[in-house]
């Protein structure tokens, strides 16, 4: 990929060669560092103009709306730390959805990375068809959290669904894993894995661009793969590992799709995710500040989960310019 | 020996068709079973007995008043939208950002890269608030206005990162030349960076097409409906017809997949050009 990266800035230096050579005389005038407030201001401003609208402006009212009552119809009526004080002390739901969302993350993310990882070393090599298997195995990632992918694990993973008979040619007695409440969110963890392309995708360019080299140096002296990869490609990878983690937490936690179609946070909420809740509260029962509350803590535990990432990455993440030390 | 073994493309091969067909196999029971009446669903063979082509006929025909023509049209039509916002503004913006100093400028970018991390929850609520006293609800404006606002913040860093990639030697050539900053983003930039354009274009795409939740939140008309949103009348029938449901499902990701099947090279170096280095 970085080689990639050269040869366009060289093709480009081979097009504008005069205008190059013209400009490497001139090069040194001093570029002025205010002028370009205003031109910078406006191509910015659609941005600037929609963070400010669809982003800033909503989390500040959004924390306002946590301390109140409001329902869409009346104006919303100031209620102080009611909502947080109901939601820690008496809502169960609130307990239930935190903890089916916590197993979900502690079982989906490690599980997504592992396979994507081994899937991404399987696919880094020039191979005749490789778009092809690249297309079979990003396929299910591709149809994504959509309601087609939903509406076939439900079918699939039903009482008389087609996983049962697969398992009942191993002898296997099925249950209807999804409408038992100790195999639901099993089935939902199970479809998040199989949607691991993306961070494959990420996975595939981060192993494109460790120099080979280092493998050279180390076949020469003697390294085994397992030595290689645990030397070699683990550390060269960390700082993709630690974005993949960091990403797919956040994303695991706000899971809804899936839960939504397939289960609809049954049986006996044993799916019903924290995104799920929140939309009940917020456009099932219209309670907008009760939803806001429970959005800021979603944010904060987010928030912490991220920044607890980053603390510890510092004893695990390796990046080349630290020194090239090798670990 | 094992060395060899390893290396040899035929045991790769293997590996990599069994692992593609597993990872195929519910797709392909899929296709399998939207040609199945509700009957023969749960039998354990893959191909129905006698097909039943009108899973498609009759499940495009989605009511007396709508076929799925209607939804597919709907859903292109935003999707046009999307990409045209995303494509123009991220281009914009991402210049602004990689190019030009202004003030407070480090700081933005910070922010443009935490709002990456924000969980949508928190801003949806107000949102929503906001659309429905607009009287925007029911329309399309609050599924394709974000995309007109840089078109999010992934495909701005994204474009960044590649701009950063082109020499400035050639901007500062044009400024001698007597080209503005604007005259430089249309006629260097702009050009320079078309292969990350389609990358962004690709992503909306495919992102728009399953943004399931934002289409449920803010679409109530049937005439209106998006694709997922009209299957998802399907699952909400008392006696779900799988036939049917899965037959348009399996329609309903083909633009995705034709999209990426043409286009999956630009996916990967799309990422790779973010600069996250391993």
């Amino acid at each position: 990929m970085l080689l990639k990266g050269d040869e366009r800035e060289m093709k480009v230096e081979a097009v504008h060669k005069p205008a190059a050579a013209k400009l490497r005389l001139a090069k040194k005038k001093v570029k002025g560092t205010n002028d370009n407030n205003l031109a910078g201001y406006i191509f910015i401003s659609p941005w600037l103009l929609g963070f400010l609208l669809l982003t800033a402006w909503p989390i500040i009212q959004s924390f306002y709306l946590s301390f109140t009552e409001y329902s869409l119809l009346e104006a919303p009526t100031w209620t102080g730390t009611d909502n947080y004080a109901n939601i820690f002390s008496s809502d169960n739901d609130f307990k239930t959805s935190l903890k089916v969302t916590f197993l979900f993350v502690l079982f989906s993310v490690p599980l997504k990375l592992f396979f994507s990882l081994m899937v991404a070393m399987l696919l880094n090599k020039s191979l005749k068809g490789m778009n092809l298997y690249r297309t079979a195995i990003y396929f299910p990632s591709l149809i994504g959290g959509s309601i087609a992918v939903s509406a076939l694990w439900r079918n699939m993973f039903n009482l008389n669904g087609y996983f049962n008979h697969v398992l009942a040619w191993f002898g296997i007695e099925g249950v209807g894993w999804i409408t038992n409440p100790h195999t639901s969110l099993g089935t939902l963890i199970l479809l998040n894995t199989w949607q691991f392309g993306s961070t494959m995708v990420i996975f595939l360019a981060g192993l494109k661009q460790i120099p080979n080299e280092l493998y050279e140096s180390a076949s020469v002296d003697g390294a085994s793969k397992v030595r290689k990869f645990f030397h070699i490609t683990l550390p060269m990878l960390s700082p993709v590992m630690f974005f993949n983690l960091v990403l797919g937490i956040i994303g695991s936690f706000q899971m809804f799709t899936s839960a939504f179609i397939i289960t609809q946070g049954g049986p006996i909420n044993s799916t019903y995710m924290y995104a799920l809740f929140l939309y009940d509260k917020a456009f099932k029962h219209y309670q907008m500040g009760y939803a806001s509350a429970l959005a800021w803590i979603l944010l904060v535990i987010v928030a912490l989960m991220t920044a607890i990432n980053f603390l510890v990455s510092r004893y695990w993440v390796f990046y080349e310019t630290d020194g090239g030390k090798q670990k | 020996m094992n060395k060899t073994l390893r290396n040899n493309p035929v045991t790769r091969h293997l590996l990599l068709i069994v692992f593609s067909l597993l990872m195929l196999y519910p797709v392909i029971w899929w296709v399998g079973a939207s040609l199945k009446t509700t009957a023969e669903m749960s039998s354990p063979s893959i191909w129905p007995s006698t097909p039943m082509w009108e899973n498609y006929t009759k499940g495009w025909q989605f009511s007396p008043e709508f076929t799925f023509g209607r939804f597919f049209g709907n859903t292109l039509l935003m999707e046009f939208w999307n990409v045209l916002g995303g494509v123009l503004t991220s281009a914009i913006v991402a210049y602004g950002f990689a190019r030009l100093n202004f003030k407070f400028r480090g700081a933005l970018f910070s922010i443009l890269l935490l709002t990456m991390m924000l969980p949508g929850q928190v801003t949806i609520v107000p949102q929503y608030i906001l659309y429905n006293k607009l009287q925007l609800m029911d329309s399309y404006i609050p599924l394709v206005l974000p995309h007109f606002f840089g078109g999010g913040a992934f495909f701005i860093f994204l474009l960044v990162q590649f701009i950063r990639g082109i020499p400035r030697e050639l901007d500062e050539a044009a400024k001698i030349d007597g080209a503005s900053v604007y005259g430089i983003f249309f006629r260097i930039v702009l050009p320079l960076i078309k292969p990350s354009l389609v990358t962004v274009a690709i992503f909306t795409f495919i992102w728009s097409w399953d943004d399931f939740f934002a289409q449920m939140l803010y679409l109530n008309s049937v005439g209106k409906f998006t694709v997922g949103l009209a299957l998802r009348m399907y699952v909400d029938q008392f006696e779900i017809q799988w036939g049917r449901l899965l037959a348009m499902s399996l329609l309903s990701v083909l633009p995705s997949v034709v999209l990426f099947f043409f286009a999956q090279k630009h996916f990967v170096e799309g990422i790779a050009t973010t600069g996250l280095k391993g």
